[in-house]
């Protein structure tokens, strides 16, 4: 059930966005994966409120992508449940939409047929598919772009082709593994604002990984800090949980310069606190 | 094929290895080996025509050509034979080699258990087994068939085997959270991952088929460019010997195009990738 919330689960759903006492989105209870029998995480139980945008910091190598595997269902964890919104999902890949740090175009196919391909898989016919993918094109700022090949687009705009894939999963969850780090510093901010707006639009809940940490503080509303040495047979855990207090929207964030205000740099000190730097 | 996944920092790299075709760079790529060839064949001429060796040894190139022009029935006849053989020999040994690597990519034990077998098949000296064959199934087409389907497998399986391995694991990670079937992670990420290494593999199917007919033809039957070779060898016409060669060798390139263009039909996006690494 609905772990430390108090409410009822029957219009969870209903409510979903009205406050803190909702079932969350996404939850972790416990969590511990491995890599070939030595522990990378353990112990990580985290819960995402739905229409929460929310980041994962942690430096290179601590296990983010590891947890992220075992959220999405890929590996299954060595112990600890996943629920989405309060149904145990463990082990069981799609239930949530997952975009890995690469982009994986499929370099074979145009980006219409590639963004089509959650469709296409779940047997929609190529029509179908395309009717329904083509309108999104535009919003995701690719509608010159349909018919051209992977290979044949910048790194911003693959960026953006994948984020748009990962929508048509059709998810209300959505992981994002690093998706802006293969970007420079500038598309970097402008695609970061434009998803932000887009999964505000869309009422999505986000996990996304990075290990900028004015990045995670520009962007998110909570940031879970990870933390260990899964080299050394230390394990990483959640060791804290930072609230950004926004003076104004993600999207926005950018542009208003809300990098420049005490709440940024408090929250920014409280991360980096955490992560021992 | 799974290099292009991983784009971006590789990008310049390969730019720098491929130069740009520009104008004269092209001209030159044609007109270079043009005259080599020219070169040679008009000291061959002029070896013969100033009688450094004797023409009967050695036919001069006009007198391979006249011998070519003037027995061109009969040799086309003999050729055609050859082809058919090469063709069917091809088809069914791609078929074998194609079930072959889908098997030994799908069962691990089958990739144990075949792996010894047919690295072995290859060691077996063609003209050994080819009088073989033809005392097992006779003089006519079968034991030819047979011969081109056993040495032309081993190319298509083998590489076909590298490529499906070659794939990204990420990208069947992805298509998973997309919740792909077997049969659909084969079709959208295996196979095109495959194709590149395919098509070099068929390129040598190709050449090895046209070989292998004529030798199985030089061993036993009624018609083909071996047995061509075998009757003109005996009246001593070298003349008409090196004709025929001059037609194999045709043929084979003619093959060895066929499949270039298969390949370009195939993978349309290989051109647009070219273009922008
Ligand atoms: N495929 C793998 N096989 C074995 N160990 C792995 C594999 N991938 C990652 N690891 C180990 O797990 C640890 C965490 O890796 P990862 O989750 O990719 O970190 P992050 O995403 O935080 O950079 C690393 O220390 C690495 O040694
Ligand atoms: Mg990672």
């Amino acid at each position: 059930m609905a772990g430390r919330d108090d409410m009822t689960a029957t219009n969870a759903d209903a409510a979903a966005g009205a406050g803190a006492a909702s079932v969350p989105a996404l939850e972790a209870r416990g969590l511990e994966a491995s890599w070939d029998g030595t522990p990378v995480v353990a112990d990580v139980s985290l819960a995402l409120e739905p229409g929460e945008v929310s980041c994962l910091v942690g430096r290179s190598g601590c296990g983010k992508t590891t947890l992220f595997h075992a959220l999405a269902g890929l590996t299954r964890p060595t112990a600890g449940q996943v629920l989405l919104h309060g149904r145990e999902v463990t082990g069981v890949p799609g239930s949530v939409s997952y975009m890995l740090q690469k982009d994986l175009l499929l370099p074979n196919r145009t980006i219409l047929d590639n963004v089509c391909l959650p469709l296409l898989l779940s047997g929609m016919p190529k029509r179908a598919a395309r009717d329904k993918a083509k309108p999104l094109l535009s919003r995701f700022g690719l509608e010159e772009c349909a018919d051209r090949w992977p290979s044949e687009l910048s790194g911003g705009m693959r960026q953006r082709a994948a984020l748009l894939r990962t929508y048509l999963m059709d998810n209300d969850v959505v992981l994002l593994d690093e998706p802006f780090s293969a970007l420079d510093a500038i598309t970097r901010g402008e695609v970061r604002s434009w998803f932000c707006g887009m999964a505000a639009e869309l009422g999505l809940t986000a996990l996304v990984i990075t290990h900028d940490v004015d990045e995670s503080v520009m962007m998110s509303d909570r940031i879970f800090v990870m933390r260990g040495n899964p080299q050394a047979h230390v394990p990483s855990m959640i060791c804290g949980v930072v609230e950004v207090e926004r003076t104004c929207s993600a999207a926005e964030a950018q542009d208003a310069g809300f990098d420049l205000t005490p709440q940024f740099i408090s929250a920014k000190a409280a991360v980096k606190e955490l992560l021992g730097s | 094929m799974a290099a292009s996944g991983t784009q971006g920092p590789h990008a310049p790299q390969r730019a720098g290895r491929t130069p740009r075709a520009g104008g004269p760079s092209h001209v030159r790529r044609a007109l270079v080996p043009t005259f080599t060839i020219l070169g040679l064949i008009a000291i061959w001429q002029a070896v013969v025509d100033f009688g450094v060796i004797q023409r009967f040894l050695l036919p001069s190139p006009t007198d391979v050509l006249s011998a070519l022009v003037g027995d061109w029935a009969l040799i086309w006849e003999h050729a055609q034979t050859t082809l058919v053989e090469s063709i069917a020999g091809l088809l069914i040994g791609v078929a074998i080699g194609f079930v072959l690597a889908v098997l030994m990519d799908r069962f691990e034990g089958f990739y144990l258990a075949m792996q010894p077998l047919i690295t072995l098949s290859q060691t077996v000296p063609t003209v050994a087994i080819a009088p073989l064959l033809l005392i097992w199934f006779g003089y006519g087409l079968a034991p030819k068939i047979i011969l081109i389907v056993v040495t032309t497998f081993f190319p298509v399986s083998v590489s076909l085997v590298a490529g499906f391995r070659s794939t990204d694991p990420d990208v069947i990670d992805l298509l998973r959270t997309m919740h792909a079937t077997d049969l659909q992670i084969f079709w959208y990420a295996k196979l095109p991952a495959a194709a590149d290494q395919f098509f070099s593999g068929l390129k040598i199917s190709a050449t090895y088929a046209i070989v292998g007919a004529v030798i199985s033809e030089w061993l036993g039957g009624q018609s083909g460019l071996g047995v061509y070779m075998t009757r003109v060898r005996k009246s001593f016409a070298y003349d008409k010997m090196f004709a025929s060669i001059v037609v194999v060798s045709a043929l084979s390139m003619v093959l060895m195009g066929l499949v270039e263009v298969l390949e370009r039909l195939c993978m349309p996006w290989k051109r647009a990738e070219r273009k922008h690494q």
